[in-house]
């Protein structure tokens, strides 16, 4: 039996009604990856290397080998990443319930102060003043941290943003994080850089709140969104499924946004 | 002997712009048949040592090498470094040759000369020896074919003597050439493109990866004029395929610095992922650079004024025999060192040499356990300078290497326990 909401969905992307946004950067070798103090495993970094191209390897194919850390690129936690998730139940790519990967999204627009301060920390005041103008953060929905970090892309130095005291990239604050999950039920957080938390978060109590307390609680992150700035404050549907890894605990993905044309 | 000699520039000065619409010369090396015994004199050139066979009961130094004493028939024959002079009796001037390579080179001089400690040797002769009969210096130096070849240089250092073309063929100095270093945000890496600048190199291109990880040695070379910053990772195909397609066709030495280390014994750490990630730079990456970078290496050996001359790697003495402190770094690099043997072996028929360097533990974070004495970044460094000038193939810089080296030949397995300890 067919569903008259399929039906419009479908007719409305063909004829225009509804926009389908890339959220994803190009997996590429030279897209920055996480780093951390070489004294810890390390994320692989993202290489494609030929099987073959039309030559003596393969002469009517192309084909290339592909590898990478879970965490490369444009990309999905899931709550086994971190040591405060590992427990609970659907809490891996390919154990997180289906129709979770499809959900909508309010965005947060902060670029004026990661503009102003690298190191800005998303507040629990500025969730509400969101709240204020677009209305309350629906339950099982995600929230976009948007900073126009995604526009540094281009620059790895800037996009990166390191000095000797580490990472200075914007993220949420403990109070928003608890915030998010407690009275707002969100399905996860995402953010345009490499961490959903702040480059500086290692020295927030508790350290890594995004990570500890989203994932604590089943929740999930996507990092090194792009084009969040196309996107309107609220009424997106995001489709972000990871590839189905056994026991994975995030994923590279292609991160699609719906949205009213 | 040569018609636009690189070496009467200055330092830092340009050699005279190749004509582009001059055909590119095929490289040709000399004949390279030489019997077994006859490869002990190559085992020394390749370290730069002029050595023969001395008879261990009754003492005669023999020339050439061969399989039982000329004197007492002996068979202990022990490969001995000798003085390094010698008288020229006579000499020739060679006009003409059947080997391409010769026809190329004649008219050039050879000569008789009896040598310090004894045997008399035809050597090939620098334009600037004194006529015979005259004192010389005598050198074993290894020849475009990677063979050894005894020379006789004048007594004491001419003028612009490095001009001849004996000298240019048998060494691989970086004076106006172009020399790509693979890894230069470290401190070897700073102090290797110094090195080179000073001793003369046109340009450097400095490689760097991850390039958002701050490094102040890259960001001090990024000053220097003669410096070109140019994004190099190792371990990804496509980035040194692109570095190759810009400018692969004029480096004259590679020298390869990139290097991952991370110290500890194979139980010390599960999984494989760091094991893969040494993997990745020193054997993965050394063989992207010589598919890379090779073809046009071999291609310009023989280019005029300037032509591509030497592949240089930074190996270890770990490559030699496993240091289990250092496990998985020692089998990296004891990979990487039979991938030189292949490189070398396919280099070999252009004339382009390869360069072993084995450095013992350097001075850096990733030997920071391990006591002193250790090789400083700038030692390495003119190691490497010293070795491309005097045309060496296998280096051991500093006195552990030279002490591993020598217990490695002794008895390896002997190493093997020592290491183990």
């Amino acid at each position: 039996m067919s569903s008259p909401v399929l039906t419009h969905l479908v007719s409305d992307i063909v004829a225009g009604r509804l926009r389908v946004v890339d959220l994803t950067h190009t997996l590429a070798p030279e897209f920055p990856p996480i780093v951390l103090p070489p004294e810890f495993g390390e994320s692989a970094p993202v290489r494609i290397e030929e099987a073959s191209r039309y030559d003596a390897r393969g002469p009517a194919w192309y084909w290339n080998n592909l590898s990478f850390g879970e965490h490369t690129g444009t990309h999905f936690d899931a709550p086994i990443h971190w040591v405060t998730g590992r427990d609970l139940p659907n809490n891996a790519t390919d154990t997180i319930c289906l129709d979770k990967f499809i959900a909508s999204a309010s965005v947060i627009d902060c670029t004026r102060e990661a503009g102003e301060d690298a190191d800005y920390l998303l507040s629990v005041a500025k969730l509400r003043a969101f709240e204020e103008r677009h209305g309350r953060i629906l339950p099982r929905s995600w929230v976009l941290m948007r900073t126009d970090w995604s526009k540094r892309a281009s620059d790895p130095v800037a996009f990166q943003n390191f000095d000797e005291t580490g990472q200075h990239t914007p993220g949420p604050d403990v109070e928003a994080v608890r915030f998010l999950v407690e009275e707002r039920d969100v399905i996860g957080f995402g953010t345009e850089t490499i961490g959903t938390d702040a480059g500086q978060a290692s020295h927030l109590r508790p350290p890594y709140p995004c990570h500890a307390l989203m994932h604590g609680a089943g929740r999930f992150g996507l990092q090194c969104l792009t084009n969040l700035d196309l996107l309107p404050p609220t009424g997106a549907v995001l489709i972000a499924a990871p590839l189905k890894i056994r026991q994975g605990s995030g994923s590279p993905l292609r991160v699609l946004a719906l949205v009213a044309a | 002997m040569s018609a636009s000699p690189p070496g009467s520039l200055g330092s830092g000065q340009r050699a005279k712009r190749r004509n582009p619409l001059v055909p590119l010369k095929p490289p040709s090396v000399p004949p390279s048949g030489r019997s077994r015994a006859a490869q002990g004199l190559t085992a020394a050139a390749a370290l730069g040592i002029l050595a023969l066979q001395r008879c261990e009961d009754c003492g005669a130094v023999q020339y050439p090498p061969r399989d039982a004493c000329v004197q007492c028939l002996s068979a202990k024959l022990r490969w001995r470094p000798m003085r390094v002079g010698g008288e020229l009796l006579s000499e020739t001037l060679i006009r003409h040759g059947q080997e391409l390579f010769f026809r190329h080179r004649a008219p050039f001089r050879a000569g008789l000369v009896r040598l310090d400690d004894g045997p008399s040797a035809i050597v090939a002769l620098h334009r600037d020896c004194e006529p015979a009969p005259s004192r010389l210096r005598v050198r074993l130096v290894l020849d475009k074919a990677g063979q050894a070849l005894m020379i006789g240089l004048p007594e004491k250092d001419t003028p612009d003597m490095a001009d001849d073309s004996l000298i240019r063929d048998t060494t691989c100095a970086p004076r106006a050439r172009k020399v790509l270093i693979t890894d230069a945000k470290t401190k070897l890496g700073r102090t290797m493109v110094e090195a080179l600048l000073a001793a003369g190199a046109e340009l450097v291109w400095a490689g760097f990866a991850a390039p958002w990880k701050p490094s102040p040695h890259l960001d001090a070379l990024g000053a220097l004029e003669p410096v070109t910053l140019v994004p190099l990772d190792v371990s990804d195909e496509t980035s040194v395929r692109e570095l190759a397609g810009s400018i692969g066709g004029k480096v004259d030495i590679l020298i390869n610095t990139a290097e991952y280390h991370r110290p500890g014994t194979i139980s010390s750490r599960p999984g494989v992922e760091t094991a893969r990630a040494e993997m990745e730079v020193n054997y993965f990456g050394l063989l992207r650079l010589t598919q890379a970078f090779s073809p046009a290496l071999k291609a310009r050996a023989a280019d005029a004024p300037v032509s591509s001359t030497a592949w240089v790697n930074i190996l270890s003495t770990r490559a030699l025999s496993n240091d289990p402190a250092h496990g998985t770094f020692s089998a990296s690099k004891a990979a990487a060192f039979s991938l030189t043997q292949a490189l070398r072996a396919d280099l070999q028929a252009s004339g382009i040499r390869v360069i072993n360097v084995f450095p013992g533990p350097i001075e850096d974070e990733w030997n920071a356990l391990v006591p002193p004495p250790k090789l400083s970044p700038a030692a390495l460094a003119k190691a490497v300078v010293d070795a491309l000038e005097r045309g060496l193939e296998d280096v051991y810089p500093g006195e552990i290497a030279k002490d591993l080296i020598a217990r490695f030949l002794e008895n390896p397995k002997a190493l093997e326990r020592e290491l183990s300890g």
